[in-house]
């Protein structure tokens, strides 16, 4: 599809500044209404406690998405993917948490409930704020940096395990996972006094207080309807962007077949790495927005439940399709909520689902596929253009 | 021998499975602009000489492609210095279009005029494969499949190609084919070594042909005089 426009335009030659237009502006811009959207229209309209629903909804598809770089697009599977998502979590928190309690942000340490209806408001330059406040900036950051954490420690974990069998990944990742909630467990009592905090020294953090296996609560929920959504389109967009590249090309022929990905040029650990360390990092920034929804944070977050869960919309979705998974996230995110009384045995489902698509579905909803490519009307589109190609 | 007559040295290669030894110093060299084939019965050791030449696996002894020593040098690094292997089994990308196969073969090129110059010379050696630029390549026949294979080798335009058993079960017709654009490509420029068990073809469309036999090199020698040969006859022409 992308081959034929991409025939197309070289008599074109787009500028540069054409490109940055459409590669990034036009992504962005869309994304932001689509966050205005949830928050003002949909938002209000769907009332509060379904918002929050919506607030956990894009949490799962951000991670559906990242996952479905390395499990869809490249044919890996990795079964610790909450543990990226738990570190992102983590780092965020701890960033946004710390930093409002020793207060650099005066304003910051609002409840949840206030967040959720405040969020979002654009705040124009008066002096403290820029265009939105200062915690939701400084949200931003600290998920940045959480995604950035969690990419690092994909790369630390992807680079052994993707140069031996297929099979390792799946072991390393599971312990991977496990060790992460084990140790998020052992670090240190939250501290929630200022004079406290300011009295720790250096060699305090060594073991960070993150408040073991109660949690870690209080932190600023800046996460709005707004900021989840935007997210979810930007890493939409984003991971659209990656399958249509050369690097989403080399991703897809890993998983067809190494061998002959190989023989075609393909430096396969590279490309490996490289899906998972974009992975790791989408699922950072998704455990840093989530950790800013209002919620406590447990070592849980990286257990393997929450993994499985994400694993179920990527096998569901179609295992490479980007609006297949999204959908499966969306669909199997809003169904124990509808179905409340089941949740408990939301997991039994899920198997139930999984076993029923294995036989009539195996390659998922959609294959590696997007739900535009079976549209009818594509396809008559495509046949016609073969035709009249000389 | 002169330097530049020799496109690929193969010395005293040894490779291993484990336990196994699958070839053991095996020698032989390709010239520039020639079809060198590589005969021998199941399990010879011919697909192994292919992947420790490309670097899919590892091996002993040395390998020289273009005066460069290239032993142990990772497959996708060779690909881009125009050594191109072709797998055994055809390799292509079942789940994806015709088109998106072709695309991937010039994986390692950005010059994009040029890759369509090169996909255009694919579509005159193969026109089937213009047909169906849309058809998920594993709906595709064998020989298609094949076809779409070779073609797609093509667009990271070799200098040498190596196929591995091109013509494996193909119509007797289309194997006629398959050696006629084998001849084609080589014709053009393209320096090939051919794995083949259909020994019969292979030596009349080889300029020269080794004989492997449980991982030793048992002949090596011009493919007319082999083919002329007793032992070659009697092993691999099924001729009393
Ligand atoms: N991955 C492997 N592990 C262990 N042994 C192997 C492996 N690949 C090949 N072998 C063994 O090495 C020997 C040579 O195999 P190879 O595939 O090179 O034979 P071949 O000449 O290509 O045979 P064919 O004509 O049937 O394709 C065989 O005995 C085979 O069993
Ligand atoms: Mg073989």
């Amino acid at each position: 599809m992308s081959g034929e426009l991409q025939q197309l335009v070289p008599t074109m030659m787009p500028s540069a500044a054409r490109a940055l237009l459409k590669g990034v502006a036009l992504p962005v811009a869309s994304a932001l209404v689509l966050g205005l959207v949830m928050q003002f229209v949909v938002g209000p309209a769907i009332g509060a406690y379904p918002a929050s629903v919506a607030l956990q909804v894009g949490i799962s598809v951000m991670l559906a998405v990242s996952l479905n770089i390395v499990n869809g697009y490249t044919g890996q599977f990795s079964i610790g993917h909450a543990g990226f998502f738990a570190v992102g979590a983590y780092v965020g928190a701890g960033i946004s948490y710390y930093a409002a309690l020793s207060g650099i942000d005066p304003a910051s340490g609002q409840q949840p409930s206030q967040a959720l209806s405040n969020g979002a408001w654009l705040v124009w330059n008066d002096g403290q704020n820029f265009l939105f406040s200062y915690g939701e900036w400084r949200m931003i950051l600290a998920s940045i940096v959480g995604g950035c954490v969690a990419a690092g420690l994909g790369y630390i974990v992807g680079l052994p395990s993707l140069r031996l069998r297929g099979d390792y990944l799946a072991i390393v990742t599971l312990g991977f996972g496990e060790i992460t909630r084990v140790l998020l467990t052992q670090t240190k009592p939250q501290i929630f006094d200022r004079d406290e905090l300011a009295a720790t020294h250096a060699k305090d953090w060594v073991i960070p207080p993150m408040g073991g296996a109660t949690g870690f609560s209080d932190i600023p929920a800046y996460a709005s309807l707004m900021w989840v959504w935007f997210f979810v389109a930007v890493m939409i967009f984003f991971a659209y962007r990656v399958k249509q590249s050369s690097t989403g090309r080399a991703l897809l022929s890993i998983r067809e077949d190494e061998i002959a990905a190989r023989s075609m040029g393909v430096n396969i650990t590279k490309y490996k790495v490289r899906a998972f360390v974009l992975a790791a990092g989408l699922a950072g920034l998704a455990g840093s927005l989530y950790a800013h929804t209002g919620q406590v944070i447990r070592p849980q977050e990286a257990g393997f439940q929450r993994s499985f869960e994400v694993i179920i919309f990527v096998v569901l979705g179609g295992m490479g399709s980007i609006s297949g998974v999204v959908l499966a996230a969306i669909i199997l995110s809003i169904l124990p909520e509808a179905l409340r009384d089941l949740s408990e045995y939301r997991l039994i489902v899920y198997a139930l689902l999984l076993i029923l698509m294995m036989i009539v579905r195996p390659k998922g909803l959609f294959g590696v596929r997007e739900i535009w490519e079976f549209w009818p009307f594509t396809r008559a589109k495509k046949s016609e253009k073969k035709v009249i190609t000389p | 021998m002169g330097e530049n007559e020799t496109i690929l040295e193969v010395r005293d290669v040894s490779v291993r499975y484990g336990a196994i030894r699958a070839i053991s110093n095996v020698s032989f060299s390709v010239k520039r602009g020639e079809i060198l084939t590589l005969i021998g019965s199941n399990g010879a050791g011919k697909t192994t000489t292919l992947r420790a030449i490309s670097g899919m696996v590892r091996c002993t002894g040395n390998v020289r492609f273009m005066d460069q020593e290239i032993a142990g040098t990772r497959p996708d690094v060779l690909v881009t210095r125009g050594l191109c292997h072709c797998p055994e089994g055809r390799g292509i990308f079942a789940n994806m279009s015709v088109e998106e196969n072709l695309n991937l073969g010039a994986f390692i090129r950005s010059d994009k005029h040029e890759i369509e110059k090169d996909k255009q010379r694919v579509f005159e050696l193969f026109p089937r494969i213009k047909e169906r630029l849309k058809q998920n390549a594993g709906t595709l026949s064998g020989g298609e499949q094949q076809m779409l294979a070779i073609g797609r080798a093509l667009l990271a335009r070799p200098k040498l190609l190596l196929l591995d058993e091109p013509s494996l079960g193909l119509a007797p017709q289309l194997v006629q084919t398959i050696f006629k654009i084998i001849r084609e490509i080589n014709a053009q420029g393209v320096s090939i070594l051919l794995v083949e068990q259909n020994a019969h073809m292979a030596l009349q469309v080889a300029h020269h042909a080794v004989v492997l036999e449980v991982g030793k090199v048992a002949m090596t020698g011009l493919a007319s005089d082999l083919a002329k040969s007793d032992e070659v006859r009697k092993a691999y022409l099924g001729h009393g």
